[in-house]
């Protein structure tokens, strides 16, 4: 999981900054069912926040109550500090980026991005030279011309991307902006999408079911689970700290296990897992209630394979590698422990030539640091 | 089973089923070339001869009767593509507002329900009306527009209905999204989407007003005969060749405006999937 390098201001640590978007314990329902539970949420500007989540977890309902497309059933909505109750679609300082991208199939692309601007009734000089920069920035300009149906995938993307940003919106949102597009494709736009974000620093809300797409394109990122945000974070306090079973179990893969605190100190705990032959040490503190059933949370690649039984009263386990799966920077090893219970390891392709390979039933040891576990009771 | 000894199954049916559908048509059309006043004896000397459509021009009462079957057909078209069109709207993008069930039940009964009741029913509905509030006074074209009316704007709900489907419902909501308002929307981006299934409904309306009996027969008033029932009182009387030249006259319209009508959605739709071609090989 690697983030883009580049310098994040985090504005949401300044206590003294009002959020740009304020999301004050909104609901929705429909009918008897609730997409949307009491989130409340402060999105910076400059931020790309990403709204994460399976599908059916109310992202996208939150997205269109901020376009204005539905309305909430309780709380309010802020957006640069005024109130959107009652305000429509085509009065708000937001521009939305389609999942399905939403092109106007009887316009050219030139037609499609001018669209916006002919609303504010610009005059056509202005609204051609702003139309020609936007496609510029998004290097369609020379497809001007064209209808939407005569682009591919990618080039509608990006179409759709610069329809949205040409009315210079301080907020704009992104309804799975890549889900469309084939991976190879999906990876390079990504990048593009944060340049081209820091190039005219517009706001970005982005909904989307993908993690990996949501760890390289947030500055925070809030996971969502049946209408609620579980946990606000940026992707490294997501990936590294899950506050609920269900993030660390839904961000990247991850080995879970049931177990119950045996020491409790300020700076170290110990859990023992019915499935692991030695205790979890973790050296944090863990806020927990004495007898709590916990779960412990450890990612596949902080986990080491070894020959030898480790030297060590805690973290390690036995077991037999019953699966190799190589993916060619890596290799993902099931390696299953006395109990069935299966354990994923992945380990760098690296060592090519230090003799240490694991096989096909091989039995092996694995163990990991007191500092990778996660642990928690939510 | 080999494919050669099946192989004269398809064309053999194809044969039997356009001939029973066309011969009759295509019969009445080669009489109406016919010389001889005797509508079953072909004469072969004289024929062919466009006498009978000769005729036809100089018969005041025909006339007079296609203008009136071609006024209403253009009154009925254009209010049955208006009321169809906020139908077809209504039920593919108001999404599931209470009466939708039925409302599109109300659209789509026109089209099953036997002629002859929708036009007594009518009739009823008129002298019921014209009793209590005075209007329609009498019987005529404004009663025989209405009626057609009644039916043909259910086929125009449809086909709009029907085309607004294939579009994504995100189209509204991105214009919307950019600054435009309501009815802006409805101007710029659904109206030109629509506009084929709106012509094309109206072709169909034109003609299925151009070639209504049953209801027309019910709704009209002394005075107002259009074509059909001209050909129809005709006809009881016995079959004379200017009927034959005027029945062909009638089908050409009819033919012209279904086939009109079918070119129209079937040119958007081959348009499209080149198109789309296209972009898949470039991409």
């Amino acid at each position: 999981m690697s983030a883009p390098a580049r310098s994040k201001a985090e504005p949401w640590r300044d206590a003294g900054l009002e959020p740009y978007v304020r999301i004050a314990g909104v609901s929705k329902r429909f009918g008897d069912f609730t997409a949307v539970d009491e989130v409340s949420l402060d999105i910076y500007k400059g931020e790309i926040f990403c709204l994460l989540g399976g599908s059916g977890c109310g992202k996208t309902t939150l997205l269109r109550m901020l376009a204005g497309f539905e309305q909430p059933s309780a709380g309010q909505l802020f957006i640069d500090g005024q109130d959107m109750a009652g305000i429509a679609p085509y009065e708000r300082p937001v521009n939305m980026m389609f999942q399905s991208y939403a092109l106007f199939p009887h316009m050219t692309v030139f037609g499609n991005v001018a669209f916006g601007l002919q609303q504010e009734g610009l005059p056509k000089s202005q609204i051609a030279s702003r139309v020609a920069d936007i496609l510029d920035i998004v290097r369609m300009g020379e497809f001007a011309l064209r209808k939407p149906h005569q682009l591919s995938g990618g080039q509608r993307q990006r179409v759709a991307l610069a329809r949205s940003l040409v009315k210079r919106p301080k907020l704009l949102l992104l309804d799975e902006p890549l889900g469309a597009l084939d991976r190879k494709l999906r990876e390079h736009t990504q990048f593009e999408l944060i340049s081209i974000q820091e190039q005219l620093g517009v706001t970005f809300v982005v909904v989307t079911h993908d993690q990996e797409e949501a760890m390289t394109l947030a500055s925070r990122i809030g996971v969502m689970n049946r209408g609620k945000i579980v946990q606000i974070g940026t992707p490294h306090q997501i990936y590294e700290f899950p506050a609920t079973r269900f993030v660390a179990d839904f961000i990247g893969s991850v080995n879970l296990f049931e177990g119950q605190l045996v020491e409790d100190e300020s700076d170290y705990v110990r859990v023992a897992c019915p499935q692991l032959p030695v205790p979890v040490y973790v050296d944090h503190g863990v806020s927990a209630a004495p007898d709590a059933s916990l779960w412990v949370a450890i990612r596949p690649e902080k986990i080491t394979l070894e020959r030898q039984q480790p030297d060590s009263r805690d973290n390690w386990a036995r077991g037999v590698i019953k699966d190799i799966a190589y993916m060619g920077d890596m290799s993902i090893f099931v390696v299953l422990l006395p109990d069935g219970r299966e354990v994923r390891v992945t380990a760098a392709n690296v060592a090519r030539k230090s003799g240490e390979t694991f096989t096909w039933d091989d039995e092996v040891y694995l163990s990991w640091d007191a500092s990778s576990p996660v642990v928690g009771s939510g | 089973m080999s494919r050669s000894r099946t192989a004269w199954v398809v064309p053999t049916a194809l044969a039997f089923g356009f001939a029973f559908l066309y011969v009759p048509i295509l019969a009445m059309v080669v009489f109406s070339f016919n010389n001889s006043r005797l509508v079953t004896v072909w004469d072969a000397e004289n024929s062919p001869t466009l006498k009978w459509y000769g005729a036809l021009l100089h018969n005041q009462q025909i006339l007079e009767a296609a203008e009136l079957s071609l006024r209403i057909a253009v009154l009925n078209a254009t209010g049955a593509a208006v009321l169809g069109t906020m139908v077809g709207l209504v039920l593919a993008r108001f999404g599931q507002f209470r009466g939708r069930t039925l409302l599109s039940a109300l659209t789509t009964a026109p089209l099953v329900m036997p002629e002859v009741i929708t036009g007594l029913s009518l009739l009823l509905l008129f002298v019921a009306l014209e009793q209590s509030i005075g209007w329609p006074a009498g019987r005529g074209v404004t009663t025989i527009t209405i009626a057609h009316i009644t039916f043909s704007m259910s086929y125009v709900a449809v086909i709009v209905q029907s085309r607004l489907s294939g579009f994504d419902d995100a189209l509204e909501e991105a214009a919307m999204d950019l600054g435009a308002r309501p009815l802006t929307v409805f101007r710029r981006i659904t109206l030109p989407l629509i506009f084929p299934a709106i012509l094309s409904g109206w072709l169909l309306s034109f003609t299925l007003s151009w070639d209504d009996l049953v209801i027309s027969q019910f709704v009209a008033g002394p005075g107002s005969t259009t074509l059909p029932m001209i050909i129809f009182s005709k006809v009881r009387l016995g079959v004379t060749p200017d009927i034959n030249a005027l029945a062909t006259l009638m089908v050409l319209v009819v033919a012209l405006g279904v086939i009109g009508s079918t070119l129209l959605l079937q040119r958007q739709q081959k348009r499209l999937l080149r198109d789309q071609q296209l972009a898949a090989a470039g991409d």
